[in-house]
């Protein structure tokens, strides 16, 4: 599984990233990749409207929004029991 | 009801003296900070909860395909409920216009979204009461309708945007790239949890900008209490012809700090600072923010910024010397 934080350095990204790592610890799922994306083209490609955007696999599965800690290892666990 | 309260916690708990300047200022400090706190909890809940069922992705879905003027309106309108902070401007800018919304109806979400935000919304409703709150929020709209029209008239993207910005494909417009409606609708939240989230919000921005407003207050009330009639008078009042640009021009930088800056307003206006000019300056703040320059300078060309800054600041300025002279 591949994450990837869409944003441009603002506060929210960059506490976002922080959270999805202690989210992976947390969980202790292995082989989880975390991965910021900050140029701007690439986050283009998402089309998404507003930032930080969470995405797993290509997929955005939030935008906008500062997920907690409990709230990523919900989903990252939705999408390992898929 | 509240000025009943804090009378009683200021002469009967602490047993000061009515009538003194000390203790006039210190039951104006309570008395505003209680007020304030409480609205504007109540406000920004309100809209944080009305704003779990709107989302940039949306607005954006909404409005590509939508003739101009007709866009313009409903651009400005969505900027009262969206979401924004200036982090997310670049974004925003760019996804619109891929998604073929014209530039001027991109505009006119840029100018709305910031100046009827939250917390100018909530503080003005406690300070100000509703009427003034609606004003503001009808020229608001106005100056973003406006401005987002004639940037749309005079502007050619192509020479101002400095990147290149490829339309998404006709099926992805609506969508993430491969994200299905069904994604989107199974983590669509519960009531509950949009009331949790709502709260959640709203308890994180008012740690933000709590203690401005305390400051705010605390100053104005040194002012309140303090500061003579006629020099506000001479230099916000009637007898300024300029007061209103001046007003304007010091509310750009001043972004960060709505929140404190309007109980200072509220006490200038007592004073004898004109309500126009107050309201001006207020736009000006939440409007014209040097940080969100700073940010989309990334994307569109200095000329461009210029240009949004003149027309949403002429606008601005036209509307304090229409209300002053008005009422």
């Amino acid at each position: 599984m591949k994450i990837q934080i869409l944003g441009m350095g603002c506060a929210s990204c960059k506490a976002l990233y922080k959270n999805t790592e202690k989210a992976i610890k947390k969980s202790g799922l292995k082989g989880i990749e975390i991965e910021k994306v900050e140029e701007l083209d690439e986050i283009m490609k998402y089309g998404v409207t507003s930032t930080p955007s969470f995405v797993i696999n290509r997929e955005v599965i939030t935008s906008g929004k500062l997920l907690k800690v409990p709230q990523i290892i919900e989903i990252i666990n939705q999408r390992v029991i898929k | 009801m509240w000025q009943d309260l804090v009378n009683k916690f200021i002469y009967q708990v602490l047993k000061l003296t009515k009538g003194e300047k000390l203790t006039d200022a210190l039951n104006f400090f309570i008395y505003d900070t209680v007020k304030i706190f409480f609205l504007l909890l109540t406000i920004i809940f309100i809209v944080t909860f009305l704003r779990t069922y709107f989302n940039t992705d949306k607005v954006r879905d909404f409005l590509s395909g939508k003739s101009e003027f007709l866009g313009n309106i409903l651009a400005a309108l969505f900027g009262i409920i969206t979401p924004f902070c200036s982090c997310s401007a670049i974004p925003l800018f760019l996804g619109f216009l891929q998604a073929r919304i014209p530039i001027g109806v991109t505009f006119s979400f840029l100018i709305s979204a910031p100046m009827n935000n939250e917390i100018a919304i909530g503080m003005l409703y406690a300070l100000f009461g509703w009427k003034i709150t609606l004003i503001y929020i009808a020229f608001g709209l106005f100056v973003a309708i406006i401005g987002g029209f004639l940037i749309g008239k005079f502007v050619d993207p192509e020479k101002y945007i400095l990147i290149k910005v490829e339309p998404l494909g006709k099926d992805n417009t609506g969508n993430n790239n491969g994200t299905t409606k069904e994604q989107i609708f199974a983590t669509s939240p519960l009531f509950k949890e949009r009331l949790s989230e709502s709260w959640e919000y709203t308890y994180d921005l008012f740690k933000k900008i709590y203690l401005y407003i305390i400051v705010g207050v605390a100053v104005g009330g040194f002012i309140h209490g303090y500061v003579p009639i006629e020099f506000i008078t001479t230099y916000a009042g009637k007898n300024n012809p300029f007061s209103v640009i001046f007003a304007v021009i010091l509310g750009i930088p001043m972004y960060s700090n709505a929140a404190g800056i309007m109980p200072l307003v509220e006490v200038l206006t007592q004073k004898g600072m004109e309500l126009g000019t107050a309201l001006s300056f207020m736009m000006a703040v939440t409007a014209l923010s040097l940080p969100e320059a700073m940010i989309l300078k990334r994307v569109m060309h200095i000329k461009l910024i210029m240009i949004f800054f003149a027309i949403v600041g002429i606008g601005i300025i036209a509307i304090g010397y229409l209300f002053n002279f008005l009422i």
